[in-house]
Formats: structure tokens, C-alpha cells, sequence
């Protein structure tokens, strides 16, 4: 802090002592953060560690309990987000908030419309115009003329910074925005937030991970259980350090890889194809597969890899059921079988545990107890009636064995942390034991600790001769988890690796579409 | 809940200990849950004891035993037809057809009881018409008559919803129209009167229709509550790509829902028919709108998801009791509806707020 001090420079930003708490849990406990003008700062902690609260308190989305706001040094009193929009702060959630069916320039000027001499019609090319020259300022390109549904998350995001420029935002806090983008797209990003410092913008970057922060950030500041652990300069620490000061504890986030003994092919898939005409909401993230064909392992990991759009989530959906099949076969246990839904593919002994728990893998308002067990309540019922006896006591058993920190197996999933969410859905999938596992990106968005407890449970579950399916964009898990590795390159399998040879550069080369 | 709450801050401290020390009892058995649902909603457990005395105050006569069981008979066609709504709505669906499938299947039930079973087709428009068979032979085959219409206008609603995704809304305002319609079609324009008079004094009078919508909410509980089938409607209300990706055949699943939803409506519809003492295709005009207004008051989200047979039966009550005491006090009928509106325009309100503390 005394750095800071030194510093010609004032702070635009800073939060003061700041307190917030729910019933029963202290989010924030008396956090100091300052933001300096034209400063990356990053903001990193555990899930839970108050992140998002702080954030939300900055957005005018919730009130603190104490504590002060000064912008520019004068005390402000942030209760809306209008207020924090006219003060100049825009936060950008993981969770982008545009209109789907509208295009970029409406969702830029959305409530702020240019209007025309008539009284109460927009002014549409000015407004694409004005639009046009936003976008052009970030120098990305955009089409603002058809509706942001149909872009790319990539393109989404841009969009969302586009409205935070074109209200002449000072302050822009972006909550995980490399979680679904591509190496190419993180690029693209980071070349943008160099320019929006240049020209005097303060930039709050959460992220997970932790070389994102190293290459982009000035400074650091961590955050523990509510607490402020820490503000540092970048060049003042390291990885290491950032996670101790994160978890509390020594970690190394080295991948604990135990290779397990490899038994019978579990699961073959020959020439799958489908998805010609598949709709998603993600645009261009979505598309088909094409002959696709592999074979896993009981016991073995096999990593699938690609950039996101790849056809990677197509693959598993097509094997779950969930998506149905033009032509190929699925054959389990070296027997041809027909998969047309989920049912099918549970019944048939196969998990999945999908990309997004919120939207796909949680149903949020249940309790956890009805979530653990909901693929699999045959065991649990006779004649269709539930035994909830039962029922708590495979519940009690999975918050135990995966560490599931709750307060209660009654307790609602929306309540839990993002890692103890995805623990509740691997419990389901525990609980059906499943022969074959799919995990799309199993770790993404949780907590480094997490993390690492999902690592050994694959490794677990290998060891019992589950095979296993890792979709995952984190290159690191892919080459520390896998004993196979597939590449994805558009709809199709680029080429297959074994640990030994891949590196993060062979594989990135594969899955752009080169050899 | 609030002991689970008060623990979570000590359990931070510990991080890492296993807890499952923390897991909290809660009420096993049908009845307890009930009661626990009941407690839940002790907001309009207060209204409804408000709304009993001060009735009692400004006539006097509200907390008799003969007008009470009087509100318990005009409840019941309600608390029946909502008892199915709910489980329409904890799907994130709505069934606007219930209102119509009663008239429907009022009228051919009734025609059952005049005629003998198969009904005679189209209606007979005379109207000194004699009943056929006794009533001990027809009472029967007219409830089998009344649910099975029920079942099938059920049936008709669900086809489209399930397989051609046609919103629930739109499926069941084409049916709130057809059913009614054919309920014309088949009187003629008029209605099944002259019904015997042993069969509306069973119904007018008895302890049945309390009997069938106490036995209806008793069903929807424990189906709620109890079974795969129940747990298999809050998934889907509360996530449906999450149910379809754990294994729930959504499809089948929804179909039941409006199958048992039209198959009340229809059951509901004999018993309106023997209370007013004729299948009339003008009856249960608006009842739709009272169910769905039973169910929200009970605390069931339109969005699907959250909600509960207990709650829409105090619901039911209430509205039950505001009609009955109204009406006790002369108030118009006009009136009563302005009154009707606020009250559900409250109620939901007040919930709003409670929930965002």
C-alpha cells in the first residue's frame, strides 16, 4: 500500500471499510480497494471470497451495510445502477446483459435511443452510425446490424464494452470474461483493455486465472472469506504467491494425476454425425459433427480439446441423447446400442456433466437432496412414492464424501458456491454410477481448491474403471488429466495426441486446423 | 430454516471439516409436511382468521355451522379444478381450459343421468324428459361420463403442447373455447334440466363435493410431495433442460399433468351441475381465473417450479370465505369482484416483498 501512496497519481475509485452481510454469512468484512486512473486491476480470490458482492456494490445492484465510495475523492452514494452509470462505472457480468433479438447498435443506445426531429422516434442511422463509430474505436469487428443473438460470445462482449465506452465509462469491472473465449478471441481482448488504459480507462479484471493476471494487470488485489488479504503490484508477487494468499495454504495447482490400469473398451463411437440444423443460443457457437470416431477405456481419461465452437459439446450431447444422431453408431461395451434421450443414455449406464450447471445441470431452486438424486430415484421409491429416508441418507453421503460445504442437504443449490454447485452435480452422476462419465469443462469457473478436489475425483472414479470424457478448454487440465488426447477442429476430430508428445502448442495448432 | 442459516457463519470457520453434523432433521411424514407448508404460509392464515371475524362481526351469522358448511360446498368446485391448476403451474404451464371442460363435461354427465349411458345424441330439446334409469345404475356410469370427457379434453390439450410445442396458454384458450362450444352443440342451446331430485340433494346438500375436493387435495399432495411423478413436475418447472438431461421424460410427464388436470375439471363439472340442479354450458364461466387465483394466493409461482397443494387450498378457502361473506352482507356481486381482484393483487404483492427481504 505504501507504493500506492508514493504514487503521484490519486485513485478514481476507492471503496472504504466496506461491510455487507446476508443472513447468516458475512460476504464482506471491512474491505479497503482503490482503483488508480488508467490502472488494470485485478481482483482474485476463491468463490465466496467476496468478489462478486464487492462488484455488485460498485453496480448499485446491492447496498452495503457500512463503509464509504469515493469517486475522484468526494463520497458518492451508489443505490441504483443509473447512478453508477452516471458516475461512469459499467461492470460487465459473465452473464452479458443484451437484448438477444435486438442488434448492436440497439442494444449500445438501448434506453438513450438518438431520436429524430420527429418527437419520439429514433433516429436509426444515426444511431448505427454512432454505433459503428464505437465499435470501430475498439477496432474489433462487429456487424451492428444483426441481432446480437447471432454473434459470437467473442463478438457479445464486445458489444458490452461498446456500451460501457460509448456512455464514456471510467471505470470498467469485467466479471471472468476469458472464461468462453478462445485463445485468439483472450488476445483480441487484451489488445482492446491496453487501449481503453491508454486512453485513461481503469479497468477491474476478475478472473481465475491466474496468468491472465500476470500478463494484463498492474495490480492485485486478493480476497479471502470477505477479507482483504492484500493489494500488491504484479511485479511485487507471483503465481505462487497469489495463491497462497488466495487459499490460505501452500497449493501447488499441479495437477495430481494418477494414471489408473486401463481395461476393456467402454465406449466406441463410429462416424457419428448430427447437427445439421441444430439452433443455439450462442450463434456461431453452435454447430454440427461430423463422422466422428473414438473409443475410450474403462479407467482411462480421454481429454477432447478444440476451441470453443469446435463441436465438442456436440459430440457429448450426441452420445447422452440429448441432441439426436443423422448417422454413425454407439456401441457400449462393444455392443451396438440405440440412444434417442437422456432416459436412454442413464439407463445405458453413461453421465454427463454438463458445460453450464446452472442452465443445464441444476434445476436451482431445489433443495440439494432432490438434485443429488434426481437422474436416479428408481432405487429410492417403490411403486413410484419416494423414500426420503433413503433419500437424505445418500444426500448426507455425498455432502460428506465430496466435501460439500452447506449448511443443509435442504438447502437450495442457488444458495451454494459455483464449486459446491458443480460437487451437487457430480454427485448426481456419482449416484447413477455411471460406466462412462462425460465432464464438460468440469472446472470451469470454480475455485482453485476445487478444482483440484474434481482432479481427484476423476482419478477416483478411473481407478474404478470408469471411463472417462474431459471436454475441456483449460489446456493445463487437458495435458495433466488426460491419458489420451482428441482435438476438435470444426465439427471433426484434427488428430489424436498422447501425453508424452502433446504440448500446448501442438494442440492449439491442431485445433486451429493446422497439422 | 432459520437453525440452518444460523449454523452456515460457524461452518465458514471450520471450512474444510466435514458436516455433516450439520444436516438438519426435517418433518418425515405426509402430515408434518403439510402442517410445515400450512406454517409457511401463516400471512394468509392470519388474513383468512381476519377475514372469519370480521365477517362474523358485520353479520352475525358467517360463523354458523349451516353457513359454514354452505362456504365449504361453494369452495369445493374450486378447491377441486385447483388442485389440478397447481400442477399445471409448478410445470411452468397454465391450463385456461378447466372452466369450459367443467360445462362440457357437465352437460354430457348430466345427459348420462337423463337418458342412460350411451347419452342419446344430440340432446333432446324436450323438456318434460323423464330420467331412463334409475339413478343408483347411471350415477356411476355419469362420473365415469364426466371424468373421462375431462380426461380427454386432457388429452387434446397435451398433444400439442407436447409434440408440436405449442404454448401451453394458446393449446388451452383454443380449448377454453372448443369445450364450450360443443357443450352448446350438444344441448341445443339449452341445458339438461329436471334433474332428479335425490341426485342435486346428494350433491346440493351432502358431504360429498367436501368429501371429493378434500380427497383431491390429498391426492395432489401426496403426488406432489411423495412420488417421482411430483419430485418429476418441480424439475420441470424449475429447470426443464436440467429434468430432460437427468433422465425425466418431460413429455410424459407433462402430458399426466394436463390429463389430471382436465379429468378433475371434468369430475368437477357433475358436481357443479348437481349443485345448481342442471348441466348448463353458461356454468363455469370464469372458474379458471378463480383456480388460477386460488393457486397463486397458495404461493405458487406462474414461473413454474415452487409450490404447493396446501397452500392453494387456504387459497381456495380464502376466496371461498370473501365470496360467502360478501354475499352475507349484501354486498353486490359487481362489487364483490372489485373486492376479489385487490385482495389476489395484494396477497401476491405482499409475497413479492416478503421474498426480496
Amino acid at each position: 500500500m505504501t507504493a500506492v501512496a508514493s504514487t503521484a497519481l490519486k485513485p478514481i475509485l476507492e471503496m472504504r471499510g466496506i461491510t455487507k452481510t446476508y443472513p447468516g454469512v458475512t460476504a464482506l468484512d471491512n474491505v479497503d480497494f482503490a482503483v488508480l486512473p488508467g490502472e488494470v486491476h485485478a481482483l482474485v480470490g476463491e468463490n465466496g471470497a467476496g468478489k462478486s458482492t464487492l462488484m455488485k456494490i460498485l453496480a448499485g445492484a446491492d447496498t452495503k451495510d457500512s463503509g464509504r465510495v469515493l469517486i475522484d475523492g468526494s463520497e458518492v452514494h451508489i443505490d441504483t445502477p443509473q447512478e453508477a452509470m452516471r458516475l461512469g462505472i459499467s461492470i460487465i457480468y459473465q452473464e452479458f446483459n443484451l437484448v438477444p433479438y435486438m442488434n448492436a447498435a440497439e442494444n449500445i443506445f438501448l434506453g438513450r435511443e438518438p431520436m429524430s426531429s420527429i418527437p419520439g422516434v429514433i433516429d436509426f442511422g444515426k444511431m448505427r452510425a454512432e454505433a459503428e463509430r464505437v465499435i470501430s474505436e475498439l477496432g474489433v469487428p462487429v456487424d451492428v446490424r444483426v441481432p446480437v443473438s447471432r454473434l459470437s460470445v467473442a463478438q457479445q462482449q464486445m458489444v458490452e464494452i461498446a456500451k460501457a465506452t460509448s456512455r464514456s465509462a471510467r471505470i470498467i469491472a469485467m466479471d471472468e470474461p476469458s472464461a468462453t473465449l478462445t485463445e485468439h478471441e483472450l488476445a483480441n481482448l487484451f489488445a482492446l483493455i491496453r487501449r481503453l488504459k491508454a486512453d485513461g480507462v481503469s479497468i477491474i479484471y476478475i478472473s481465475h486465472r491466474l496468468e491472465e493476471i500476470f500478463e494484463i494487470a498492474d495490480r492485485v488485489t486478493v480476497l479471502r472469506d470477505g477479507k482483504l488479504v492484500a493489494t500488491k503490484h504484479v511485479w511485487e508477487t507471483d503465481r505462487d504467491d497469489v495463491i497462497r494468499m488466495m487459499v490460505g495454504r501452500e497449493l501447488t495447482e499441479k495437477i495430481p494425476k494418477v494414471p489408473a490400469k486401463l481395461g476393456e473398451v467402454a465406449l466406441e463411437v463410429r462416424g457419428l454425425t448430427s447437427g445439421g440444423s441444430l439452433q443455439g443460443k450462442t450463434g456461431e457457437g453452435r454447430r454440427g459433427i461430423r463422422n466422428v470416431s473414438f473409443a475410450v477405456r474403462r479407467g482411462e481419461v480421454l481429454g477432447i480439446a478444440g476451441l470453443v465452437g469446435a463441436g465438442r459439446t456436440e459430440v457429448a450431447r450426441a452420445i447422452f441423447g440429448a441432441d439426436p444422431i443423422d448417422s454413425g453408431e454407439i456401441l457400449l461395451d462393444g455392443k451396438r446400442v440405440t440412444i434417442r434421450s437422456p432416459k436412454d443414455a442413464i439407463r445405458l449406464g453413461i453421465g454427463l456433466v454438463t458445460e453450464d450447471r446452472k442452465a443445464l445441470g441444476l434445476v436451482l431452486g431445489m433443495a440439494l437432496r432432490e438434485n443429488v438424486t434426481l437422474a436416479k430415484l428408481g432405487p429410492l421409491s417403490r411403486l413410484g412414492f419416494i423414500s426420503r429416508r433413503r433419500e437424505r441418507e445418500v444426500a448426507s453421503r455425498f455432502v460428506e464424501e465430496l466435501m460439500i460445504k452447506t449448511p443443509s442437504i435442504e438447502q437450495a443449490v442457488q444458495n451454494l458456491s459455483g464449486g459446491n454447485q458443480q460437487k451437487v452435480v457430480l454427485a448426481k452422476w456419482l449416484y447413477t454410477q455411471s460406466k462412462v462419465l462425460i465432464f464438460d469443462e468440469p472446472t470451469r469457473g470454480i475455485d482453485v481448491g476445487a478444482k483440484t478436489e474434481i482432479y481427484q475425483l476423476m482419478n477416483r472414479l478411473a481407478q474404478h474403471g470408469v471411463a472417462i470424457i474431459m471436454i475441456s478448454s483449460e489446456l493445463p487440465e487437458i495435458l495433466g488429466m488426460s491419458d489420451r488426447i482428441l482435438v476438435m477442429h470444426e465439427g471433426e476430430i484434427a488428430g489424436e495426441l498422447s501425453p508424452e508428445e502433446a504440448t500446448q502448442e501442438k494442440i492449439m495448432s491442431l485445433a486451429t486446423g493446422g497439422r | 430454516m432459520a437453525r440452518g442459516r444460523a449454523s452456515y457463519s460457524q461452518k465458514r470457520e471450520r471450512a474444510k471439516e466435514p458436516d455433516s453434523a450439520s444436516v438438519s432433521p426435517r418433518p418425515t411424514s405426509g402430515i408434518s409436511r403439510f402442517r410445515t407448508i400450512a406454517l409457511s404460509r401463516l400471512g394468509p392464515v392470519a388474513f383468512l382468521l381476519f377475514l372469519c371475524l370480521f365477517f362474523q362481526y358485520e353479520t352475525g351469522t358467517f360463523l354458523t355451522l349451516r353457513n359454514l358448511s354452505n362456504v365449504l360446498r361453494q369452495t369445493s368446485v374450486n378447491t377441486i379444478i385447483a388442485v389440478g391448476m397447481t400442477m399445471v403451474i409448478i410445470t411452468g404451464g397454465i391450463d385456461l381450459s378447466v372452466g369450459a371442460i367443467l360445462a362440457l363435461a357437465g352437460v354430457l354427465s348430466t345427459a348420462v343421468i337423463m337418458t342412460g349411458f350411451p347419452p342419446a345424441f344430440p340432446f333432446p330439446p324436450d323438456v318434460a324428459i323423464k330420467p331412463q334409469w334409475p339413478l343408483v345404475v347411471s350415477a356411476p356410469f355419469a362420473a365415469g361420463v364426466a371424468a373421462l370427457t375431462g380426461a380427454i379434453c386432457g388429452v387434446h390439450n397435451a398433444i400439442p403442447i407436447v409434440k408440436l410445442r405449442v404454448p401451453p396458454f394458446i393449446a388451452t384458450l383454443a380449448m377454453f373455447s372448443v369445450a364450450r362450444g360443443a357443450a352448446y352443440i350438444y344441448v341445443g342451446g339449452g341445458q339438461v334440466g329436471n334433474l332428479p331430485i335425490a341426485f342435486t340433494r346428494a350433491v346440493g346438500e351432502g358431504a360429498l363435493m367436501p368429501c371429493v375436493a378434500i380427497a383431491s387435495v390429498i391426492l395432489g399432495h401426496v403426488i406432489l410431495t411423495s412420488t417421482r411423478f411430483g419430485r418429476a413436475i418441480y424439475a420441470i418447472g424449475g429447470n426443464e433442460n436440467a429434468a430432460h438431461l437427468s433422465g425425466i421424460d418431460v413429455g410424459r410427464v407433462k402430458f399426466w399433468v394436463y390429463v389430471i388436470s382436465g379429468t378433475l375439471a371434468g369430475i368437477a363439472g357433475l358436481l357443479l351441475a348437481g349443485r345448481i340442479g342442471a348441466g348448463d354450458p353458461k356454468s363455469g364461466m370464469t372458474y379458471e381465473l378463480n383456480a388460477i387465483a386460488a393457486v397463486v394466493l397458495g404461493g405458487t409461482s406462474l414461473m413454474g417450479g415452487v409450490g404447493s397443494v396446501a397452500g392453494t387450498l387456504l387459497g381456495a378457502i380464502v376466496i371461498g370465505c370473501l365470496e360467502a361473506g360478501l354475499s352475507l352482507m349484501g354486498v353486490q356481486w359487481f362489487v364483490q369482484m372489485v373486492v376479489k381482484g385487490y385482495v389476489i393483487l395484494m396477497a401476491v404483492v405482499v409475497d413479492q416483498v416478503k421474498k426480496r427481504r
